[in-house]
């Protein structure tokens, strides 16, 4: 794999998770951090059971109840930061920042029912605004270059592209200083 | 099929390579094995030649071994194109710790421009 090259320049301060807010749809939603109990595994798997498959990107999320499980699994674990937007007891959308050598690969869903409600935005900014409280230094996406609206999204948050080279444009954030 | 498999070390191309001495000793593929430049990739051109060539004799069957210099993924295509290969084999690409897949740069571009089949084995 490539060197990844991050901006110069830390990232604003983002919001430390729980908040709550009122989508495009009026719908109450509320970002809380991920606690590890059996009923919010049990709505994850809700909502990646439903997801759309048009919606998959690169390989996840995969499809039926054992495969999700298995990815969860992976994702869900201590050294991971995951954050969820909840609607009432919908998992509206979900999350994460999985280690990867000296820094984080983020990803973020939002389930079909929630989407162009303005979620996503609420939700990045929770996953790193939790990140941030913990330390997290550097993170990383890949997107797929036709996928516009995500594009802009991680821009608008301060994301940079690092690699262009590819199918996927490679994206970094500088989240926090050095500690020294 | 007259086929050729492409590895250039990086894990993914050895699990192509394995696929396709196993499918050839099935199947009685004409193999050629090239060993092309990666410059991601960790092991040595010696290293992945001597994979290659346990890889050939386990399987028990009959296969060319040879390493190319220059740009990877055209030298690939131009060996198809002149050569008469049916098919083009290579890794299907890295899979992060979340779980997502990226394709590596040689099968980008061989995807894009071999006039022959290609197969990218997961």
């Amino acid at each position: 794999m490539t060197d990844r090259t991050y901006p110069d320049a830390v990232a604003d301060d983002f919001p430390v998770p729980p908040s709550s807010f009122t989508d495009r749809e009026g719908r109450t939603i509320e970002i809380r951090p991920y606690e590890g109990t059996d009923e919010e595994d049990k709505a994850l798997v809700g909502m990646y059971d439903s997801f759309d498959p048009a919606d998959r990107a690169q390989g996840i999320p995969p499809s039926g109840e054992s495969r999700i499980r298995e990815w969860l699994d992976a994702i869900l674990g201590d050294d991971c930061y995951n954050v969820i937007a909840w609607c009432d007891d919908e998992v509206a959308g979900h999350a994460t920042l999985v280690p990867d050598e000296d820094a984080y690969e983020l990803a973020i869903f939002v389930h079909q029912t929630y989407q162009r409600a303005g979620i996503g935005t609420y939700l990045i900014r929770g996953l790193l605004g939790h990140g941030q409280a913990a330390g997290v230094e550097k993170v990383w996406l890949t997107v797929e270059r036709w996928n516009r609206a995500a594009v802009s999204l991680y821009k608008k948050i301060g994301f940079e592209t690092s690699n262009a080279e590819s199918f996927e444009l490679e994206m970094g954030l500088r989240l926090t200083g050095d500690a020294e | 099929m007259k086929v050729l498999c492409g590895i250039g070390g990086s894990d993914d191309s050895f699990r192509a390579l394995d696929r396709t001495v196993d499918r050839a000793a099935v199947a009685g593929d004409d193999l050629t094995v090239v060993v092309v430049d990666n410059e991601d990739a960790e092991p040595t051109e010696e290293e992945i030649v001597t994979r290659v060539e346990n890889a050939i004799s386990e399987a028990g069957i009959d296969a060319d071994v040879r390493c190319v210099e220059g740009d990877p993924g055209s030298r690939l295509v131009e060996l198809a194109e002149t050569e008469g290969f049916d098919e083009i084999v290579l890794g299907g690409g890295h899979t992060s710790p979340m779980g997502k897949i990226t394709l590596g740069s040689i099968a980008e571009f061989v995807l894009l421009n071999a006039k022959t089949s290609v197969t990218l084995v997961r």
